[in-house]
Formats: structure tokens, sequence, C-alpha cells
């Protein structure tokens, strides 16, 4: 006797228990099995490139916190440079070597909670993701050492860095250097080999090599799928063509080699921060720039390696105090585009797993 | 004995004064033959151990306040915040409240953290409505209070009291963990006013 | 260091194969045709010695009188980028021809310029609102929404 069976429509809705903000799809199910997938974006759209319009250019910054709110120094770093390439302004060395220390913190801050995450959605619920927040505290403890807020720093400013770092600052970054390696090892133990996250997570949602290039994919996602691409290397600002680093690549693209790929950056980042300390220079930290910048007409596309992907700022200039226009390019929002073709085929839970192993923030899709 | 130049307003004599004082002394020791008998004495021995007398209101609101469950509403960066106030550092499992429940029917404090868009809010009414009472909400950051930096914006709501109505309002952008625990302190404060004869309807 | 292709060059490149199509061209940019531009994008993508896979970032700017689309392009293979621009001209109902079957990474970003700025995109396969609902009328980000 044959069954007679039809499609059926689940809605994962805005408000669910994984901790990537207010993402809605609506899964078309065959069973257990996802047969179509449809995303629904835009809970969390705020207008920020009309209301940066209407703002000027340092005003802006705060902005620019708000978009991936879990890598506040990257989005300002990006804006900055951006602003700093349409109106010709120059930067003191040490503030390169400042806004290279404290982009590389946040990276491993951010890879932090990704990771977390991550493993939050495999299923080992809180564990990992509580021993990532006791580093992440530390990283936290720092910048608000520097500029006394824990989440939305506003530090970065045109023409180099809002103040310097006042002399607590080294002593501390050494002794929490020193101690992240060890760490990353002791939570590679508990991880790396685990059975239940080998089984939930390799070979599933793979991204082949060729579509990761299609959609424009950037970052760790690209990386992840065998395409050694970043930003740092291939077209390098501020002072990372002095600093040595590798670029850590995976070779097929699932879930597995993501979570791998990202906890690989933040042994680099450390790498980078031991020599960027070691080269920072004296000197002073800002250039004189007019309160009211009126920069020449014309535009300028600066774009930087985010923890998340390729973030880059469009800006078109008319002479006058604002922005004419003021565009984000969101990493998380184009590497979203494979997710349908990453869930066909798979189950429910691979498909919040799936979802997980990017790593977005909505706050930066929806702006 | 009469006063010298006040007629008719007599003063006791020194004799007199320590008699009636006497008398008083005398009086009270004969009624204290026997010792005051205990006043819980009606309450037999192991009961007075084991029995705390309150009031109903007393006993109802301590438990409702020490242990608010949240429901999961975190939109944006304040949602941080509160998952790090729920973390190991700010640990807000020692206010009874580190279960973030998923489904709203068993939680009873909504903690609206972050900006509100128009289009997520007919599913925070509707997440509201599906709360059991007593319930209460929590605005966290500025978004939620007042629409925050993007108030001027044509999609934000200019504050979450437009949809649902706000028990306690917790400023900052983001606001410190600190900050979010006192105001869960105030939210306390505020639960243990209420009285069940103002409740019913 | 990737290296920002001078437009110039890659103007009389594209002339050459489809005369006709560039509009202007200078040190930084290239402006096309809108109705040559998806024949234009093709040989960019597939012309080896150029290979632009890799499609950065779509923007589009409302100046007055006409809204242009500016390109991002990028080469993995070779490390070198190019700046592409296209305009429509008309206010009511502009129309483009969309590139999301040369760069599948423009479908998000193409409804996102639909839905703010209201440039429809001829071809694409899902050409809905993508951050505001259904029945929100107008398109904010245009200079003359208020």
């Amino acid at each position: 006797m044959a069954l007679k069976t039809e499609p059926f429509v689940i809605n994962v809705g805005p408000q669910h228990p994984s901790t990537h903000g207010v993402f809605r799809m609506r899964l078309t199910l065959d069973g257990e099995v996802i047969i179509d997938m449809e995303p629904v974006l835009g809970y969390l759209h705020r207008g920020i490139e009309k209301l940066a319009e209407g703002r000027t250019y340092t005003q802006n910054i705060p902005f620019t916190d708000r978009l991936d709110y879990l890598a506040s120094m990257s989005n300002n770093l990006a804006y900055v440079l951006a602003v700093e390439k349409l109106a010709g302004i120059p930067v003191p060395e040490r503030a390169e070597y400042l806004r290279v220390i404290m982009a590389e913190l946040q990276r491993i801050a951010s890879h932090l909670i990704g990771v977390g995450a991550f493993l939050n959605d495999c299923g080992a619920f809180m564990t990992p993701f509580l021993y990532m927040f006791r580093e992440r505290e530390k990283i936290l403890d720092l910048f608000e050492m520097v500029c006394g807020q824990r989440l939305t720093y506003n530090y970065m400013r045109i023409g180099g860095v809002s103040h310097d770092i006042p002399d607590e600052f080294l002593p501390a970054l050494d002794k929490f250097v020193s101690r992240m390696p060890g760490f990353i090892d002791e939570y590679d133990q508990l991880l790396a080999q685990n059975e239940i996250l080998l089984a939930r997570a390799k070979g599933v949602g793979i991204l082949p090599k060729k579509l990761a290039i299609n959609i424009s994919a950037s970052g760790p996602v690209l990386r992840a799928s065998g395409v050694k691409w970043d930003i740092r290397k291939a077209d390098p600002y501020s002072v990372y063509d002095r600093l040595e680093f590798d670029i850590p690549t995976g070779s097929v693209g699932d879930c597995y080699d993501r979570y791998w790929v990202r906890i690989q950056e933040i042994r680099q980042s450390v790498r980078i921060i031991r020599q960027a300390v070691e080269q920072l220079p004296p000197g002073e930290v800002r250039t004189e720039v007019p309160h009211l910048l009126h920069p020449p007409v014309g535009e300028a596309y600066g774009h930087i390696e985010a923890p998340k992907g390729e973030l880059g700022f469009y800006l078109v200039s008319d002479n006058s105090i604002a922005p004419y226009r003021f565009h984000v390019r969101a990493p998380t929002l184009i590497n979203l585009t494979a997710l349908r073709d990453m869930m066909i085929g798979w189950k429910v839970a691979d498909a919040v797993a799936i979802f997980g192993s990017i790593d977005i923030c909505l706050a930066e899709v929806d702006r | 004995m009469e006063v010298k130049d006040k007629p008719g307003i007599y003063v006791y004599g020194d004799k007199q004064l320590d008699r009636v004082e006497g008398e008083a002394i005398e009086s009270l020791k004969a009624h204290s033959q026997q010792p005051i008998p205990d006043p819980d004495r009606w309450l037999a021995q192991e009961i007075q151990r084991n029995v705390l007398v309150t009031t109903v209101d007393g006993a109802l609101n301590w438990a409702r306040r020490s242990s608010l469950w949240p429901v999961n509403f975190g939109l944006a960066c304040c949602a941080f915040e509160m998952i790090a106030t729920a973390a190991s550092r700010f640990d807000i499992s020692r206010f009874g409240m580190e279960i973030f429940r998923a489904s709203p029917r068993q939680a009873d404090l909504m903690i609206v953290a972050g900006t509100l868009t128009w289009k997520m809010a007919p599913q925070l009414r509707r997440i509201y409505d599906q709360m059991a009472e007593p319930k209460w909400v929590l605005a966290m950051g500025a978004c939620a209070i007042s629409g925050g930096t993007f108030a001027q914006s044509y999609s934000v709501v200019p504050g979450v009291n437009r949809i649902v109505p706000v028990d306690v309002y917790v400023p900052g952008c983001p606001p410190r963990p600190e900050a979010l625990l006192y105001g869960i302190r105030m939210l306390h404060h505020k639960i243990s006013k209420r009285s069940i004869i103002s409740e019913s309807r | 260091m990737t290296l920002a292709l001078s437009a110039k060059e890659i103007a009389s490149q594209v002339e050459e194969q489809l005369p006709g199509s560039i509009v202007d061209s200078s040190q930084d940019s290239l402006v096309v045709n809108s109705e040559s531009w998806l024949a234009v994008a093709t040989f960019l993508k597939d012309t080896p010695g150029l290979d632009f896979d890799y499609l950065t970032s779509i923007t589009a700017v409302d100046y007055y009188d006409y809204f242009e689309l500016v390109y991002q392009l990028t080469s993995l293979k070779h490390n070198h980028s190019l700046v592409v621009k296209t305009r429509c001209y008309g206010r009511v109902n502009p129309t483009l021809p969309s590139v999301v079957s040369l760069w599948r990474g423009a479908d998000f970003q193409e409804r996102e310029i639909y839905d703010l700025m209201g440039i429809s995109f001829n071809g694409h396969p899902n050409l809905k609102r993508i951050f505001l609902w259904e029945g929100f009328h107008g398109h904010p980000l245009r200079k003359d929404y208020l």
C-alpha cells in the first residue's frame, strides 16, 4: 500500500534559539529532508544607508559600529580607510600599527563567538560557548582599557585612531597573547577529533569551489572551499605587507572546514599581534583633520578583510559635509546567496548547523 | 499640705509621696507571682521550627521575582550584552534566570534587546500575547526605549512601548551587564510591591 | 597588490569586440551602454587575460537625472580589478539587464537595489522586495523619498 505524502512548509521563524539574530527561513520538507528553502531577510533593516546621508563623515563612524556588532573595530577601520582614500589623508605609522593590533584582537573575539555559536547549534549546548565567552571577556577588558566601551567602540578616526593606548595596555596584551595559544590547544583537544562534531560537521553543507567564487563569497567561507584569497595578502592595506602570517585554507568546503579555518585564523592573529607589538613605533596617533571634512568630488571603494569576509564601503562625495552615497558591501549578505544550495538534501537539524557555520550577523545583512 | 501663697493647691509631703510609690510596688509584686508564659506556646515545638508565617502576597511575590524566566528575544547588539550577562562572568543564574526559554509559553519576562523594526513588530506582539500572565517586559538599550540612533529611520519603531507595555527601561548603548542587572533588580522591587487583590479583575 | 586596471585600455579592447557599447571611459572607471551591458559583461568574464570571475559589489547611486549602477569586478586569478558603470535614465520604472546568469553573487544585491531604489532587472529569477515588506510604498534610498 503506497502512502500518499506531500511536501510540508515550515517556518523557522525570526525568533528562534540560535544566537544569530532575527533570520527567517521557509523550509519545504519531504519528511525530514529539505527540498527547498527560502530565506526572508529584513527584520533588522534600520536604513543605515539613508541615515548616513544626513550625517557628517565623522558622525557616521558610530553607525559603522552597529553594522557587524561583533567586529566593530573592523567596521570602523574599513570606513575610515574608505574616507581616507576619498580625501587623500595620510595616517601616522603608530596609528597604523595600533589599528592592526585592534583589528586582529577583534578578529579573535569575533571568531570565538562564531565558533562558539556553531558548536552551540551542533548540540554541545553551552559548554564551548561559555569557554569562548570566558576568553572573549579578557579581550573586552583590553578594549575597555583603550576606549572605554565593551561592544561598540568608535575608536578609529579619520586620519588615525582616537587616542593613544594607556600604559597598562601592553603588559595586559602580552599576558593575553601568551596564554591564548594554550587555550586554543585545550579547545582543539576537546573538539577537533570529537566523534559527534565529526559526524555532524564533516561532509555536511558542502560549498564547491566554483560556486563559492561565482556567488562572490569571501572570508572563511571562501577559504574553506579551497580558494586562497585574503585581502590582507592580495591587496594589503595598513601595514599588513610588513607582517608575516599564513592563510589557512580548507579543502572540501563543509562545515568542519569552516570551523577549522576559523580556529587556525585565531592562531595566525596571535602571531600578527606579537609582530605588531614588537614593531610598534612611537609617535602621534592622529593627523589633524577639520571637524567638517569636505572631501573633493569623487568616489572611493575601501575594503578590508573583516572577520566575516570582505567588508567594503563605497562612498560618493559631492564636496559637502555629508556623503552623497554611503553603501556597505556586506560580506554576510553575499555569503548567504548559496545557503539554499548548501541545504537542499539535508535534514532539518543539519539546516541549523549549516546556517551556524556560515557565521552571519543579521545587523550587517540587513543594515 | 497647702502651698503657701496659692490657696486650694495641694502638694504631697515627702512621706506621702513615698507611701504612694511603695503601694505601687507592692501591688505589682502581688500580680507578678507567676512568670509570663511564652507568647508562641500555642505552636508545638516541632511545628515552630518548621513553619514560616508570612502573608500570601509576600510569598507569591518572592516566588515570582526569584525565578523570572526570560524569553529569548535578542534582536541586535544589545543581545550580546544580554548573553554576556548570562555567561559566566556576570552570572545571571544567581538571580534564577539562567534558563532563557525558547518558548514564550514557559517564560514570564521578555527582555527586548535591540532595535525593533516595523517588519518585526507583529512577531513581537505575537510572542508577547503568547506569554502567560503574570508577565513583564524590560526594554534594554536606547533602541528599544525610543528608537535610539535610528529613530528617524523609515523602518524603525520609535520605542518598543508602542507595541507592548513596558515595565522597566534600561538605558545604554549597549548597557553594560551591570546596568542590566540593576534594571532586573528594579523589576524585582516592582514585583515585590504587587498584591493579589489589585491583580484580580 | 590588486592592480586597478586602467579603464581606457579595457575600453579599447571592448570596443574592438563590441562596437558602440562604451559611452565613456576615464582612468578609474568604464561607462557602458545599458543595452549592451550584458554582452560586455560576458566578454569581461570569459576573455582569457581579463577573467573577471568575481563580482565584488554592485551599488546604485541616484543622480537626479539618471541612476548609475557601479559594478566592482575582480579577477582572482590575475589579481586585478575594474570598475564598470552603467546608467539608466528616467525615474518611472527604470530597467536594466541582470547579471545573475554570469555571477550569482548579484542575486541578493540586485534584489536590494530593486527594493530600495526601484530599479528593475530583466532576467532576475526572483525579483521581489528583500528588506522591506510587501506593501511598502516607495523606494526609500531615492533622493526624493522623504
